[in-house]
């Protein structure tokens, strides 16, 4: 919050998380919604204040004793509008501060990485695009927009970081998005805040913030010899989808390289964006979405595939656009261990955290 | 001779008709409840006050914080001040001898003791585990405690709700006395006939929700699962699409309470009595369309957050309007602190800082730091057990002497007062900076570095049980021992001063006739110049 009165407020916050008042500002966001907030407190302070300034000294000057006979009183439009139109207009500055951020939390720019969560009882799973998986942790580097696809496998999970001052419900049956920019290296809580059965306060893990050095020492050590594309394209083999997406003229499915991201045209007349959740809904609820062209064969993979399976595949998936390529190498090149990822042949390029195309 | 010596006997009492026998047969209820989700949550506190999950299994405090939410919400806060206070006062109010549908409301209690008593039955036979929210696909798919039975419970518990909501409506709108026009109504009737109106069009929902999740959970139906189609964000909209507008059923009728009792001690009527009125009537019309602003997090589109931003401020306005007029209804009066009104003051400061935080929660952006943490239970306790549970005992001292024909002993009670204003504010102040930090709810163990504040609320939930046991000791003193009240002991201006304490089975030996304006202050100094003039 530098920008708004640096020596103060970096005091203030300071202060209050020396004495565990106040979560640490770890993320690009945090100081902005702490802005809202802290104006926020000052509203209901002063709020408060007249109300109890008011209360006490009406009680002191009006008490029987002191004021035996009441003077009756109608009411005073003036007063009615005032205290109607204060609040309301301070409520309203609220509300537009609030949904600017809100935009902010919820609309991640178009060069971040993307890193898909996958929440369980009672656990969290993060998948890295370079094929690195860890449980119940999330390791992020500073200076870099950092998007999460999130989804449930059982019930509704929340995904809440609390220094990053975000948190999105991980959902059964949807993708949903949140994205940060870490600023401060360290390690973070990360909790789940929505309900979710027996060992919900055990759903608990870290969130460890690096340089961006090393971060890539840490993907490199942490790496699994398989990228999630590479692990999606093995998949996509032993479910022998290549019988029908093919490429090949006499197909029975649409052929997938340059989907994603693309304006499908549907046989029930529709256009849709293929992203992440069209992909996902079309690999396990096929034959709501069905490409214009095609027959209905497609059988479902709901049940067959895990929600990591149909990550991958969907990782692969996008890996087969060459424009999601192109952008992923030309982004992230900075964070690939030495050596690596430079020269890759097309459909097994994407070793490392990819880029989500807008 | 009066409704309570009228007749003897269980079934007098089991068999009434009299809203007045009626709204005590609940009034004892609701505290026998009250206490029950009372201790459970004296067990929650005591789980918190150390990090670890120690006192019991998780799946037991799970159980616990549950069954804890659903006792308070279903079984004392929507019944209390409109079944107890409300049932007794509401007709004599408007000059009527009872409620429209007295065998109606009978069976209200009755459906509200079948649905505790399961209630009950359920937490003894294993509880159930999914939260007071039922959130699917967790209470369809996923927890194996008696969802089934607490659903059927709350389900009848919401039949009770609309029969008491539909008395209310039709009584208000048939039964008023000669003279007495829509604004001549005391504001308490207008903050209930609100009320009334959210619990008609709201509860059903609730029903059609539980049932739905019912039929999930048995047949399989998969409304809510998006492996069969079905939506589980469906619930979340179906869901709040009542429990929001219950938060006013629940605060409405406290706003009624502190309207009357801030008019009666500063003698002086309420400041902008239209203002008052009708904000209760916008409170009720906006808060069916501000639901969605419990699901900023969970994915619904941009656009529907903007809408239910924007609607839940504007939804704010007329509680800051209510606070304001009856602080200057304070202006110019003649003020003496009797206990109801020491729990009314209590309940303005609570109420200010509990609407408040209901701000950061509708502002879309920093809800998404604070939601599902300690802030919300902060906020909801705030409005719910500072602002409600502050109107209902303001509310029952207040109107005790006209229940029982006794008074209250004075200096006790303001104890009593002002121990439960401190013990409030010791255990859920800590908890907004709880949320603030991080801190998710419905958790058993929590990271080290938050124990210190919550030894603090547990600390205060200790006192905060010592200022709600005193009541029950000194009221149920008072029914033998306490000074006889006389008809009207505060000179306040309601037409239910104007009869005897305790009043006549029938209310009023003779029809009133509402002949001056409403807290006509005036008239009734008129009125005792005229007996004094007659005695001589």
């Amino acid at each position: 919050m530098s920008h708004i009165s640096p020596v103060l407020w970096q005091y203030l916050v300071k202060w209050m998380t020396d004495f565990a008042l106040f979560p640490p500002e770890a993320s690009k966001i945090a100081p902005q919604m702490d802005a809202l907030y802290f104006f926020m407190v000052l509203v209901s302070l002063v709020g408060l204040t007249i109300v109890i300034l008011l209360v006490t000294s009406f009680s002191i000057l009006y008490n029987k004793e002191r004021h035996p006979v009441a003077v009756q009183i109608e009411g005073s439009t003036l007063l009615e509008a005032t205290w109607t139109i204060i609040p309301l207009g301070l409520f309203l500055i609220m509300f537009v501060w609030g949904a600017l951020i809100y935009f902010r939390v919820y609309n991640p720019p178009a060069n971040s990485m993307n890193i898909y969560v996958v929440g369980k009882q009672w656990m969290w799973k993060a998948e890295h695009p370079g094929g690195q998986h860890e449980i119940n942790s999330l390791h992020v580097p500073t200076g870099r927009a950092i998007q999460l696809t999130l989804i449930s496998q059982d019930v509704f999970h929340s995904f809440s970081i609390p220094a990053f001052r975000v948190k999105r419900e991980a959902i059964p049956g949807r993708y949903t998005t949140v994205w940060f920019e870490p600023t401060v290296p360290g390690t973070y809580h990360l909790f789940c805040t929505q309900y979710c059965g027996t060992e919900h306060s055990h759903m608990i893990g870290e969130v460890v913030v690096m340089t961006p050095d090393d971060y890539k020492k840490w993907l490199a050590e942490s790496t699994s010899g398989m990228s999630l594309a590479q692990n999606g394209e093995r998949l996509f083999a032993s479910l022998s989808c290549a019988a029908c997406h093919n490429a090949r003229p006499d197909a029975r499915g649409p052929s997938l390289a340059n989907v994603y991201g693309s304006k499908l045209a549907l046989s029930n007349g529709g256009t849709v964006l293929a992203d992440d959740a069209y992909l996902r809904e079309a690999i396990l609820n096929p034959s709501q979405h069905v490409t214009q062209g095609y027959s209905p064969i497609m059988p479902t993979y709901q049940g067959q595939v895990s929600e990591e399976g149909v990550i991958s595949l969907v990782e692969y998936i996008k890996n087969l656009s060459s424009d999601y390529r192109v952008q992923q190498t030309t982004n992230t090149t900075d964070l690939l261990p030495e050596g690596e990822g430079k020269a890759m042949p097309a459909a097994t390029a994407p070793v490392k955290p990819g880029m989500v195309k807008q | 001779m009066n409704f309570l010596s009228k007749e003897n006997g269980l079934l007098s009492w089991l068999l009434t008709g009299d809203h007045k026998r009626i709204a005590i047969l609940y009034l004892i209820s609701i505290t026998f409840f009250f206490f029950i989700g009372g201790a459970l949550a004296g067990l929650i506190r005591l789980e918190l006050l150390t990090p670890q999950a120690d006192l019991m299994a998780t799946d037991t405090y799970n159980k616990v914080f549950t069954m804890h939410g659903i006792i308070m919400i279903f079984f004392f806060l929507v019944p209390s001040v409109p079944a107890t206070i409300g049932n007794f006062l509401i007709p004599m109010m408007i000059g009527a001898k009872d409620l429209a549908l007295p065998k109606i409301n009978l069976l209200s209690w009755y459906l509200y003791m079948a649905a505790g008593m399961l209630g009950l039955y359920t937490m003894i036979t294993g509880g159930v585990d999914t939260g007071w929210t039922f959130t699917t696909p967790l209470s369809t798919h996923y927890v194996n405690t008696n969802v089934l039975t607490t659903g059927l419970a709350v389900f009848i518990a919401g039949f009770s709700s609309i029969f008491t909501g539909l008395n209310f409506i039709v009584t208000i709108h048939k039964m008023r006395c000669p003279g007495m026009t829509w604004f001549k109504l005391p504001l308490f009737v207008w903050a209930n006939y609100a009320a009334s109106i959210l619990m008609v069009l709201g509860t059903p929902v609730l029903a059609i929700t539980i049932v739905l999740v019912a039929l999930e959970r048995t047949i399989g139906i998969g409304v809510f699962d998006p492996a069969k189609g079905g939506d589980p964000i469906l619930f979340q909209h179906l869901f709040w699409f009542y429990s929001h507008p219950a938060v006013y059923i629940m605060i409405l009728p406290g706003m009624g309470v502190i309207s009357e009792v801030i008019s009666t001690f500063s003698r002086k009527r309420v400041f902008g009595y239209t203002a008052v009125a009708f904000s209760s009537v916008a409170i009720a019309i906006f808060g069916f369309f501000v639901w969605a602003h419990h699901m900023f997090i969970m994915g619904i589109s941009n656009y529907s957050v903007i809408v239910f931003s924007l609607l839940t401020m504007l939804v704010a306005v007329p509680s800051a309007i209510k606070i304001f007029n009856w602080t200057f209804t304070l202006y110019k009066g003649s003020i003496t602190f009797e206990t109801p009104m020491l729990y009314a003051f209590g309940f303005m400061g609570l109420f200010t800082i509990g609407g408040m935080t209901g701000v950061f929660l509708g502002t879309s952006g920093t809800d998404i730091h604070l939601t599902e943490t300690y802030f919300i239970v902060a906020h909801f306790h705030f409005v719910m057990v500072g602002g409600m549970l502050m109107a209902f005992l303001s509310g029952v001292h207040f109107w005790w002497p006209k229940m029982t024909g006794r008074m209250y002993p004075e200096k006790i009670s303001q104890l009593a007062a002002v121990v439960t204003f401190i013990g409030f504010n010791f255990t859920f102040f800590p908890q907004f900076i709880l949320g603030t930090l991080g801190m998710p709810r419905r958790y058993a163990s929590y990271p080290p570095e938050f124990q210190v504040l919550n030894v603090f609320s547990t600390a205060g939930a200790s006192i905060l049980g010592v200022g709600y046991l005193l009541p029950v000791l000194y009221l149920t003193w008072s029914l033998k021992y306490g000074a006889v009240a006389g008809d009207n002991p505060w000179q306040a201006t309601g037409l239910e001063w104007q009869t005897q304490s305790p009043p006549l089975t029938e209310n009023f030996a003779v029809t009133p006739i509402m002949d001056h304006e409403v807290y006509d202050y005036e008239w009734l100094e008129g009125q005792k110049a005229k007996e004094v003039a007659s005695v001589r």
